[in-house]
C-alpha cells in the first residue's frame, strides 16, 4: 500500500510538471519582451550616466538609487495597484497598458534591469583604456562609430560575467509578476497546490523547470562570452 | 493622490501600524541574515575543508537554491513545511494539524537565500588570503584556533564586509516577498491598509519609502564598518 503511494505521488510531479509547462510560454513572453528593451535602455543610461552634463547623470544616479533600494515586489504592486489608481491612467489610452497584468509586469520588470544593467555598463565603460579612446580620435572616428566599434564592444566584453548573472536574476524575478494574477509558472504551481493540496509536488516542477531556464541562460552566456573574445579563444 | 492624513500616528492612520511593520521587517531580516552567515559558514567549511561528498552537496544546495526564484523558495518551505512537521509529529503519535508560524518559516527560508550568496562571498574572502600567512603563523608556533583568530578572521572579514553588505541589501529586500506566507511585515501591511482605505498608491508608496529609507541608512552603517575593519590600509 505505502508503494503504490509513493508511486502515485511520483506520477504527481509528472503530471504536474506537463500542467506547470503551459505556464512557460508566458515566462517566457515577460522576458522576450523585457530584456531586449532592458538591455538598449541601460547602454543609454550607462552613457547618461557618465555624461558631463550633470543634470542628466545626477537624475539617472537617482533613478538607479531609488530602484536599487526597494524591492521588486513594491516596484510591481505601486504600478499595477498603484498607478491604476490615479485618473489620468484610467481615463485615457493607457488603461489598456495598467489594467493588464502582463504590461504592468513588463514595466516593472525592465525599469528594474535598467537601473541594475546601467550600473554594470557604467562600470564596464569606466574601465576602458583612455589610450583606446584616444587612439579612435586619432583614427578621426565620429562620436557614434566610437561608440559603436570601440567603447560598446569593449565594455560588453568587461560586463558579460556581471551582466549574466543579472539575466539569471531577471529569469527568477519573472516569478513575482505571478502576484498581480499573471498565470505563468511560480502562478500555475500555486494554483495546483490549492487544487490538489500536495506543495511539495507542486513547487519541485516548477523549480526543475525555472532550473532548465537558468541553465540555457547559463550557456548562452558562455556563448556570448566565447563569441566577444576571440582573442581568448584556443586557436583550433 | 499621496494621502498624508492617512499615514498619521493612532486609531485615525496607518502610521503607527507602519512603524510596527517595519519592525518586523528588520526582525526578520537581521534574523536571517545571522542565521544565513551561519549557514553559510557551514557550507563554505563543507565546500573547502570536507570530503567530495560533502563538497557535492554544498555545490548541489547553492546550484539549486541560486538556480531558482526566491518566491518558489519561500513557496516550498511554507507549504511544505506544516507536511514536514506534520509526518514528524505522527511519528511520535500527534495527529492534529499543526501549523508552523510564518515568522519562524520566512525567517528560515530567507535564510537559505541569503546563506547562498554569503557563501560565495565567505569563500572569495577565504581564497583571497596569501596561503604563506598561515604557514607563517604556524611557523610561529600558533595552533588552528590562533591562526584562525588571529590571522583569517580580521582578513577575512575585512575582505568580505563589501560583499556582505550587498548581501545584506539582497536579504533585506528580499523579506518582502514572505508577505505572502501572510506575516504583517511592510509589504504585507500596505496590502491590508490600501485594501481598507482603497488607496494602494499612497501606501505602497510608503512601502517604497520605507525599504529605501531601511536599505539607505544600513548601507551607510556597513560603510562605517568598512572603514573600521580596514584601518590597517588607510
Amino acid at each position: 500500500m505505502q508503494e503504490i503511494f509513493i508511486i502515485l505521488k511520483e506520477y504527481l510531479i509528472i503530471k504536474n510538471f506537463f500542467i506547470v509547462l503551459k505556464g512557460l510560454d508566458n515566462t517566457l513572453l515577460l522576458l522576450v519582451i523585457s530584456l531586449p528593451i532592458g538591455f538598449f535602455l541601460s547602454l543609454i543610461f550607462a552613457l547618461g550616466r557618465v555624461s558631463k552634463f550633470t543634470f542628466i547623470s545626477k537624475s539617472i544616479a537617482a533613478y538607479i538609487f531609488v530602484i536599487r533600494g526597494t524591492p521588486l515586489l513594491v516596484q510591481i504592486y505601486l504600478i499595477y495597484f498603484g498607478l491604476g489608481q490615479i485618473k489620468l491612467f484610467q481615463e485615457t489610452f493607457l488603461w489598456y497598458i495598467f489594467e493588464s497584468s502582463l504590461w504592468c509586469g513588463v514595466i516593472a520588470l525592465t525599469l528594474n534591469t535598467v537601473a541594475y544593467g546601467a550600473e554594470i555598463f557604467r562600470g564596464g565603460i569606466q574601465s576602458i583604456n583612455k589610450g583606446e579612446v584616444e587612439s579612435g580620435l586619432a583614427l578621426g572616428f565620429s562620436k557614434f562609430m566610437m561608440l559603436r566599434k570601440i567603447i560598446f564592444p569593449i565594455a560588453i566584453r568587461k560586463v558579460l560575467p556581471a551582466y549574466g548573472n543579472e539575466l539569471i536574476l531577471m529569469v527568477k524575478a519573472t516569478s513575482l509578476v505571478s502576484l498581480t494574477t499573471y498565470m505563468e509558472m511560480t502562478g500555475i504551481a500555486k494554483n495546483i497546490m490549492a487544487k490538489t493540496f500536495a506543495p511539495v509536488e507542486a513547487f519541485i516542477a516548477a523549480g526543475i523547470l525555472y532550473l532548465f531556464l537558468n541553465f540555457l541562460m547559463v550557456q548562452f552566456v558562455k556563448y556570448l562570452e566565447w563569441k566577444y573574445n576571440p582573442h581568448l579563444r584556443l586557436s583550433n | 493622490m499621496f494621502k498624508f492624513d492617512k499615514l498619521i500616528w493612532g486609531d485615525l492612520g496607518w502610521g503607527d501600524e507602519f512603524f510596527f511593520a517595519t519592525l518586523m521587517t528588520l526582525a526578520v531580516s537581521i534574523l536571517s541574515m545571522g542565521l544565513g552567515l551561519f549557514l553559510a559558514i557551514i557550507t563554505v567549511w563543507a565546500k573547502i575543508f570536507q570530503s567530495k561528498i560533502t563538497r557535492l552537496i554544498a555545490n548541489f544546495y547553492t546550484t539549486v537554491i541560486r538556480g531558482i526564484p526566491e518566491l518558489l523558495v519561500i513557496y516550498l518551505i511554507f507549504f511544505g513545511s506544516n507536511q514536514v512537521v506534520m509526518s514528524i509529529a505522527k511519528i511520535f503519535g500527534y495527529n492534529k494539524y499543526i501549523e508552523v508560524h510564518p515568522f519562524t518559516v520566512g525567517t528560515i527560508a530567507i535564510a537559505f537565500i541569503s546563506a547562498t550568496y554569503s557563501s560565495e562571498v565567505l569563500r572569495a574572502a577565504y581564497l583571497s588570503i596569501n596561503k604563506g600567512q598561515i604557514e607563517a603563523a604556524k611557523a610561529l608556533g600558533l595552533n588552528r584556533v590562533g591562526v584562525f583568530l588571529k590571522v583569517l578572521s580580521p582578513q577575512i572579514i575585512r575582505h568580505a564586509l563589501p560583499g556582505i553588505g550587498n548581501v545584506w541589501q539582497i536579504t533585506l529586500k528580499d523579506t518582502s516577498l514572505i508577505s505572502v506566507t501572510g506575516l504583517v511585515e511592510i509589504m504585507r501591511m500596505s496590502r491590508i491598509a490600501s485594501n481598507v482605505e482603497h488607496s494602494p498608491f499612497t501606501f505602497y508608496l510608503t512601502a517604497a519609502l520605507l525599504y529605501l529609507f531601511l536599505t539607505t541608512f544600513s548601507g551607510k552603517f556597513f560603510k562605517i564598518l568598512e572603514l573600521n575593519y580596514s584601518k590597517g590600509y588607510n
